[in-house]
């Protein structure tokens, strides 16, 4: 076990060396200056010259990438381009909250929905409330978030008036409402239909009737049996959707004015602000691997015959 | 397998290929999900390829006498903010589907994947670690920060490498929207071919141990043959399978690069550019069809999507269920 999480975590330093590299040449040689970009009309040769000298982006593209390295392992993004005077660090401490509480509150509609419907329409198999839950999961999974996002606006904000339309106010306040439902119809979805289909294929397992003809009460069938052996397919879902949820996001926030990393990620985009869009991919690779790292974790301790690393192999 | 092994060693192959595709067809047409969701996107698909002869207007044709105009006999779907006929450039916005999907998934899928995955199945040693190492990485990390990164970078140059070429050929190729279209399809095929590659790889180690090949092998059959006469008929049910479940996600993201201002550019149109400009508060408020038409538009063409990758699943790959 110990030496299985080594080694996938040796995997990381490698994935981002190699990713980091990649966006750090693609933004040196890519087109457009940034400080150009930001001189905009008062463009001066020589002010250029001499704030590209300052930043040292004149040096070696090696040069530049170690010392950048360097900067990052101490925690250090550097300063962006295109906002004078803001630490990349400060910049996206704020942004990532603010994107992290809408997943979180997206996340956590999804599993406290999901799961319950799932098992309620297992339990019910073949009849009316399966049928229909069934009907609803294909539903909700097929509906684009480009279509719930303007629906939800048009019925809660405009027409019954009781939503606001954009911006963010925290995780707590009415404005994370709408957007949190949005991102979480899909993943209810998903969640609701995996419950179901691992739930049904459990229930006819051998040890779940002699936990029943020992006498345990169906509660505690239900919880300690068969609900825990459900959740290793929903388990491993949650760690797959987690790049879904970053697509989301995007589209969330631009739906509805949220300021947080996805639209900080695309106007650093068009701005060419290469030490934002560096740090970003940076974390965001982190996240996700150490996300489904914890995945693969959570396995033995949901069912101890699953041993880690044998199962690796292919 | 035990059916294949029992089987005379050469004579049926041929027939027995040929039976398979059509028992899965077959399979496939008799079930109503399977025809409804070939009718829709036969329908779609060729409305967009033959956008120019089935829309009475061009898809840039202005007039701004009938601007933001509700539903009507002339424009079904209304007109836009420039009196565009919204109809015309939903067809036109599929044309840019067809191009996205089929490109990506022909190049990316069928001929990266598949050929990654035989070489990687059939020669295995270095060239499988290679193959599969470098696929792992691509798969190890959220694709869409390196998409929109490669996007963006990649489509500067290009164009200015296209305008010289346009310079000297004298065809106006820009605005046809063909560098669009290529480094899209670049930047999504460079992310699609791994989850192909390592099926096929999969298959091939598969049916690489089975008598027949053996057998090809020992008549003196040249490696190139096998691969493409013995091997690929037998990996392409799966493959199949694999490309109906991709469209969705291949249309889904060009939509999202584009409705994030940074896949397909104006004036060539597309439904994800469509939700992009009218996708605020205010137009839903005052004309909600400017953003409903191309939402439901893309909401169909994806359910259609799924509903075929199930049926295809369910006729292709029958002991799966």
């Amino acid at each position: 076990m110990g030496t299985y999480v080594i080694r996938r975590l040796a995997w990381l330093p490698v994935i981002l060396l190699i990713i980091s590299f990649i966006t750090f040449v693609m933004g040196r040689f890519g087109p457009g200056d940034p400080i150009e970009i930001r001189m905009g009309q008062y463009n001066n040769e020589e002010a250029i010259e001499r704030i590209r000298e300052q930043r040292g982006l004149n040096d070696n593209i090696m040069v530049q990438y170690g010392r950048y390295l360097k900067d990052v392992t101490r925690g250090d993004f550097g300063d962006s381009i295109a906002l004078p005077g803001r630490t990349v660090g400060e910049l996206l401490k704020k942004k990532m909250w603010v994107s992290a509480q809408l997943n979180i509150a997206a996340l956590f509609l999804s599993v406290s929905i999901g799961i319950p419907l799932g098992l309620f329409a297992a339990l019910r198999q073949g009849t009316f409330w399966d049928t229909g839950m069934v009907a609803f999961t294909l539903l909700g999974q097929s509906i684009p978030v480009f279509l719930t996002a303007p629906l939800l606006l048009l019925v809660f904000a405009s027409w019954l008036d009781i939503l606001p339309t954009h911006d963010w106010g925290g995780l707590f306040s009415t404005h994370t409402i709408l957007p949190a439902i949005v991102m979480g119809v899909p993943g209810i979805a998903i969640i609701t239909r995996l419950t179901r289909a691992s739930t049904l294929e459990v229930i006819s397992q051998d040890y779940i009737r002699t936990a029943r003809s020992k006498g345990l009460s169906e509660s505690t069938v239900q919880r300690r049996h068969v609900l825990r052996n459900a959740m290793i397919p929903v388990i491993t879902m949650l760690g797959f959707s987690l790049a879904g949820i970053a697509f989301t996001s995007f589209i969330v926030e631009r739906y509805f004015g949220i300021p947080g990393i996805g639209d900080l990620f695309i106007s650093s985009i068009f701005a060419r602000d290469y030490p934002i869009i560096n740090a970003i991919v940076i974390i965001g690779t982190t996240l996700f691997v150490l996300a489904n790292l914890t995945v693969d974790l959570i396995y033995p301790w949901l069912d101890p015959r699953i041993r880690l690393g044998g199962a690796h192999v292919e | 397998m035990l059916s294949d092994e029992a089987q005379p060693a050469i004579a049926p192959r041929r027939a027995s290929s040929r039976n398979y595709w059509a028992i899965s067809l077959h399979r496939l047409l008799r079930k109503k999900v399977g025809i409804a969701c070939l009718t829709i996107i036969l329908l779609m698909y060729g409305s967009g390829i033959l956008a120019p002869l089935v829309t009475p207007y061009g898809y840039n044709d202005q007039d701004l006498s009938i601007t933001k105009q509700g539903p009507s006999i002339g424009h079904p779907f209304g007109t836009d903010r420039l009196g565009r006929d919204i109809l015309t450039r939903i067809i036109y916005g599929l044309r840019t589907t067809v191009i996205i999907t089929v490109v990506t998934l022909v190049t990316g899928s069928l001929i990266l994947g598949i050929t990654m995955g035989l070489l990687a199945g059939y020669f295995g040693k270095w060239i499988d670690t290679l193959v599969m190492r470098v696929g792992e990485v691509t798969s190890a990390f959220p694709e869409i920060f390196l998409v929109l990164i490669i996007i963006s970078t990649l489509k500067p140059p290009i164009t200015d490498w296209v305008r010289g070429i346009e310079e000297t050929v004298g065809i106006d190729i820009i605005r046809l929207g063909v560098v669009d279209y290529f480094v899209l399809s670049l930047a999504l095929a460079i992310f699609s071919w791994f989850g192909m590659a390592r099926l096929v790889r999969g298959q091939v180690l598969q049916a690489r141990e089975n008598q027949y090949v053996e057998a090809a092998r020992a008549i003196g059959a040249s490696t190139p043959r096998i691969l493409a006469k013995h091997v690929l008929p037998n990996v392409m049910g799966p493959v199949i399978v694999m490309v109906s479940a991709g469209l969705a996600g291949v249309a889904g993201s060009e939509i999202f690069l584009s409705f994030l201002g940074i896949g397909i550019q104006p004036p060539t149109p597309s439904l994800g550019l469509m939700i992009f400009q009218n996708g605020s508060i205010s137009v839903l408020r005052s004309d909600p069809h400017l953003l409903l038409f191309p939402v439901l538009t893309l909401s169909l063409l994806l359910f259609t999507f799924n509903l075929l990758g199930d049926a295809v699943n369910d006729a292709f790959n029958p002991r799966a269920r």
